[in-house]
């Protein structure tokens, strides 16, 4: 490593970025350090933005959410962007542990583009827009444009992320995990359900099933036309366990060192039937 | 970043000569400012027996890339005790509880605990838990350190 820069503002993390645009940008560290430490990777140039001010910052307005890149996990559950934000607040939650929560960040686990990322099927469902500065001017995208493999990113050299922006729906959220424990675990399934009642949709997300982080678009559509959007009525069983195997075809997993594809797809079905029903409760659903 | 840069560990500045800029802070802890309170086990973020606090922010150091952290306040294990030959409440804890078996998770635990207390002083079981869930023991089955947190939430509440 020939040299750390450590920005100050967005400026500075710009001006390095320009002047070395292959260098490698340092968040939290919860993932990058790991390598490091391991010596798996060596970068030339680093570029350190966790002191950067403009990227902590995020704001509430009626219908939309914008969430700096660096703004981390801890703050995700303990702001108020807890409640403008709830399945970011609980997929924050269970990632890693109190220390892992202070360090890592937003724009981390979007850099790292992991398919287990646990904010991404949140930023997924919530029609995200990803913000990227660099020498050409601001990018913005969706995330299947961000992210375009298993650790890949459509981010070009010199460019930076800096937020998230997210819509802000009338409707319950979720966020559901498997993993063999409830702290410190790398998901194995997850997947994030978030309900529209204004625009009367369901938008759901996997994590850790495939390659990218796949919306289940036939089976929302499915299901919208199935709920009792006047009246609140509770969904039925069949109709959720039916959209719980609608989901788990969206799916493409493979078996690896954390799981099988069978149980993925399984708990996949699992966790999508449980977040219908929780967010398709009697009576509940549009008081969120 | 310029070689030797500087960090400020438990109120004194210490220069890092030497070093590589690759080094984490919690080498940089133990390989040079003889720090070895900090201890290092998996270097991934698992175990928490390196943790510190960073300008007061509860953090596992060998995430923490030592170069980047000059100019922030760094207080390990070592800068807890309000003396240098004074136990700190949560220290005391531990000890009296018999909370300490093999010891190589006891500075991360007692840095963590430190952190919870600064916020909590009731913490119920669950909030001890979660407030340690980060951090591995691997003998006492954490019942004893369950009992030492109580212990020392209860001397903080009662101001002694």
């Amino acid at each position: 490593m020939s040299d750390v820069v450590v920005a100050r503002s967005l400026d500075e993390a710009q001006e390095a970025l320009a002047h070395q645009p292959d260098a490698t940008v340092l968040a939290g560290g919860t993932d990058l350090m790991v390598e490091i430490n391991r010596g798996l990777r060596r970068p030339r140039h680093v570029v350190g933005v966790a002191q950067v001010p403009e990227l902590h910052r995020w704001s509430v307005a009626d219908n939309r959410v914008v969430v700096g890149a660096g703004v981390t996990y801890t703050e995700m559950m303990t702001t108020a962007l807890a409640d403008a934000a709830p399945a970011l607040a609980q997929a924050a939650r269970t990632v890693g542990s109190p220390p892992i929560r202070n360090a890592g960040t937003l724009g981390g686990n979007l850099g790292t583009a992991s398919p287990a990322g646990d904010t991404l099927p949140v930023l997924a469902a919530l029609n995200a827009e990803i913000v990227v500065t660099g020498p050409d001017g601001e990018r913005r995208m969706g995330l299947d444009d961000f992210v375009v493999g298993v650790k890949q990113t459509s981010l070009r050299p010199g460019e930076l992320i800096v937020a998230a922006e997210l819509d802000r729906p009338r409707g319950r959220q979720e966020f559901l995990k498997i993993g063999p424990r409830n702290a410190m675990v790398i998901s194995m399934a997850g997947l994030a359900l978030v309900a529209d009642h204004d625009a009367r949709t369901v938008r759901c997300a996997l994590g850790a099933v495939a390659a990218g982080i796949p919306r289940a678009r036939d089976a929302e559509v499915w299901v919208a036309e199935r709920i009792d959007w006047d009246d609140g009525a509770a969904v039925s069983d069949a109709v959720a366990d039916e959209f719980g195997q609608r989901v788990a075809a969206a799916a493409s997993p493979i078996d690896d060192h954390r799981s099988t594809a069978a149980y993925r797809r399984h708990a996949v079905a699992v966790l999508a039937t449980r977040a219908l029903k929780r967010a398709f409760a009697q009576g509940g659903g549009d008081d969120a | 970043m310029p070689d030797p840069y500087s960090l400020r560990v438990n109120g004194v500045d210490c220069e890092v000569a030497d070093s590589d800029l690759a080094e984490s802070l919690l080498f940089v802890l133990r390989e040079r400012l003889g720090l070895t309170g900090t201890k290092n086990a998996c270097t991934e973020g698992e175990c928490s027996s390196c943790a510190v606090l960073i300008d007061g922010v509860l953090t596992c150091s060998c995430l923490v890339l030592a170069a980047t952290a000059a100019d922030q306040e760094i207080t390990t294990v070592e800068g807890l005790g309000d003396g240098r030959d004074e136990l700190s409440v949560v220290q005391e804890a531990f000890v009296h509880e018999g909370a300490v078996q093999c010891g190589f998770c006891t500075p991360g635990l007692i840095v963590a605990v430190h952190d919870l207390l600064e916020a909590n002083t009731e913490p119920s079981d669950g909030d001890v838990r979660e407030a340690l869930s980060g951090n591995l023991c691997r003998c006492t089955g954490y019942g004893r350190i369950l009992a030492a947190v109580h212990s020392a939430a209860a001397t903080k509440r009662s101001g002694s």
